[in-house]
């Protein structure tokens, strides 16, 4: 495990002071640009469903949106 | 059916991860973006100046939770913002542990919050607060979060921390009072696979110490009672730990519209193990208009000390018979229509969108039975299964 942080971290650093070519340039991130491609196109029509299933659910997290107190208990 | 007594296992779940184990990792990442951040790089950008407005309605047999919900964002030339947010939840009716039980149940919840972005180079830190109040339940929590552009702005990497702290009350007992603390650890990467492919991982580790009861829900056990059986107050542990990591993918068509998938998979100290997945198809169409389908899937196994019913009072030392617990799926359909506009007579308004969305969703529980039943031997009732429809309307006004 220790191994294996070490070595993510050497490799982000390491990537970071590297000349890194994106393999999509900016010029060609229209598509992903378009707002059909956002994960969090609803704002906090968004939110409310999270916290709607949190209510009825087990599962807790890792919901892609910001987290905080639910008050669902 | 009747668990047998020698079956029934005293459940002790005491296991509580190692905070250390989720601290280190973060630490070392939160070292390395301060490295990378300090490297040239094009700036990433903060949220759209909006204002925000929802609202939402959950209707489920006789069940009806609805009310508003505002979000106003305010940006300060390119690198600061504020926001804030206001819900409100409405509940009227009575759910199937009301109507077994007779127990209270809140009538309405208020959530407020505060939040503060900070762009700095490639990095968005961060800062927000949150107040939820019911009657009997107050909740509040601390968030921290910084997102970093890396790779050429490829990759985004982020990651958050969350302390929570509620009171828990009881109405009719101005006595009972506990609390309940929380931490939430989450990180997360977003990838531009191709010019048309962007695929995101978030891992999330929460943990709890505290009260997790509900203040009146109750287990049933078997009793020599006429009906046979009768109600205890349910016992849950005093901490929880959990994980959940997810998957999710967007593709853009060679037409203009996207598809979407997710998996995400969940555990926890409690025994509970769940899988989730979505599909979705965004399509725009007439020039203005978005269409929007999906599907969901969510199936998870119950807590070690959950029973539809035990075998007789006291059981074991952990007791639950909260349907949340239990084992059981749910599908939800739903579907979404957006209009886009940009209205020429409000000249502070850039542009701005209205959405309808309405969700289908069919729970289905394999080990919580509808005791409301009649006619029944006690432990044969069949198994509680419901729907419900969820609509938002939402507007959402940048300016």
């Amino acid at each position: 495990m220790k191994h294996g942080l070490a070595g993510l971290l050497a490799l982000l650093v390491l990537a970071g002071c590297g000349e890194i070519k994106p393999w999509v340039k900016p010029y060609e991130r229209d598509n992903l640009a378009d707002p059909i491609m956002s994960f969090g196109r609803m704002g906090i029509a968004n939110s409310y469903m999270h916290h709607m299933y949190q209510s009825r659910e087990g599962a807790r997290g890792a919901e892609g949106g910001s987290g905080g107190g639910c008050g669902c208990n | 059916m009747v668990p047998k007594a020698d079956q029934v296992v005293a459940v002790g779940v005491t296991k509580v991860m190692d905070s250390s184990k989720v601290l280190k990792p973060l630490f070392l990442l939160v070292a390395c973006l301060f490295v990378i951040q300090s490297l040239p790089a094009p700036a990433a950008v903060l949220p759209e100046q909006a204002v925000e407005v929802l609202y939402h309605r959950y209707d489920q047999d006789g069940q009806l939770i609805d009310g508003p919900a505002i979000l106003v964002r305010k940006n300060f030339d390119s690198t600061f913002s504020l926001s804030g947010e206001y819900l409100v939840d409405s509940v009227s009716g009575a759910s199937i542990d009301v109507e077994s039980t007779a127990s209270e149940y809140e009538e309405e919840r208020i959530q407020t919050s505060v939040a503060m972005d900070y762009l700095t180079g490639k990095s968005i830190l961060s800062v927000s607060y949150s107040n939820s109040e019911e009657n009997d339940y107050e909740s509040n929590a601390l968030s921290f979060n910084v997102s970093q552009d890396v790779f050429g702005d490829l990759t985004t990497i982020s990651m958050g921390y969350t302390k929570g702290w509620d009171e828990v009350g009881k109405v009719g007992d101005d006595n009972f009072s506990e609390e309940l603390d929380r931490q939430q650890y989450r990180l997360g990467v977003t990838q531009i696979l191709t010019k048309n492919a962007i695929i995101n991982l978030d891992f999330e580790a929460i943990t709890d110490e505290g009260f997790l009861n509900n203040a009146y829900r109750q287990v049933r056990f078997v009793s020599d009672s006429a009906r046979g059986y009768d109600f205890q107050s349910e016992q849950y542990p005093t901490t929880r730990t959990s994980r959940a990591i997810a998957i999710r993918g967007m593709y853009y068509l060679p037409y203009r519209a996207a598809i979407r998938g997710e998996y995400r998979f969940f555990s926890d100290t409690w025994g509970i193990r769940a899988d989730q997945y979505e599909i979705g198809y965004i399509h725009p169409a007439f020039d203005q208009w978005i269409f929007e389908f999906k599907y969901r899937y969510y199936s998870q196994t119950k807590a070690d000390f959950y029973s539809d019913l035990f075998a007789f009072q006291n059981a074991q030392n952990f007791l639950a018979r909260d349907k949340e617990l239990s084992t059981f799926s749910n599908h939800t359909f739903g579907l979404g229509v957006t209009y886009e506009f940009q209205p020429s007579m409000i000249s502070f308004i850039e542009k701005g969108q209205i959405n309808l969305f309405v969700d289908y969703l069919k729970f289905e529980y394999e080990d919580f039975r509808d005791i409301t039943q009649e006619g029944y031997d006690v432990g044969d009732e069949p198994f509680y299964e419901f729907d419900a429809l969820v609509t938002r309307l939402f507007l959402k006004l940048e300016y």
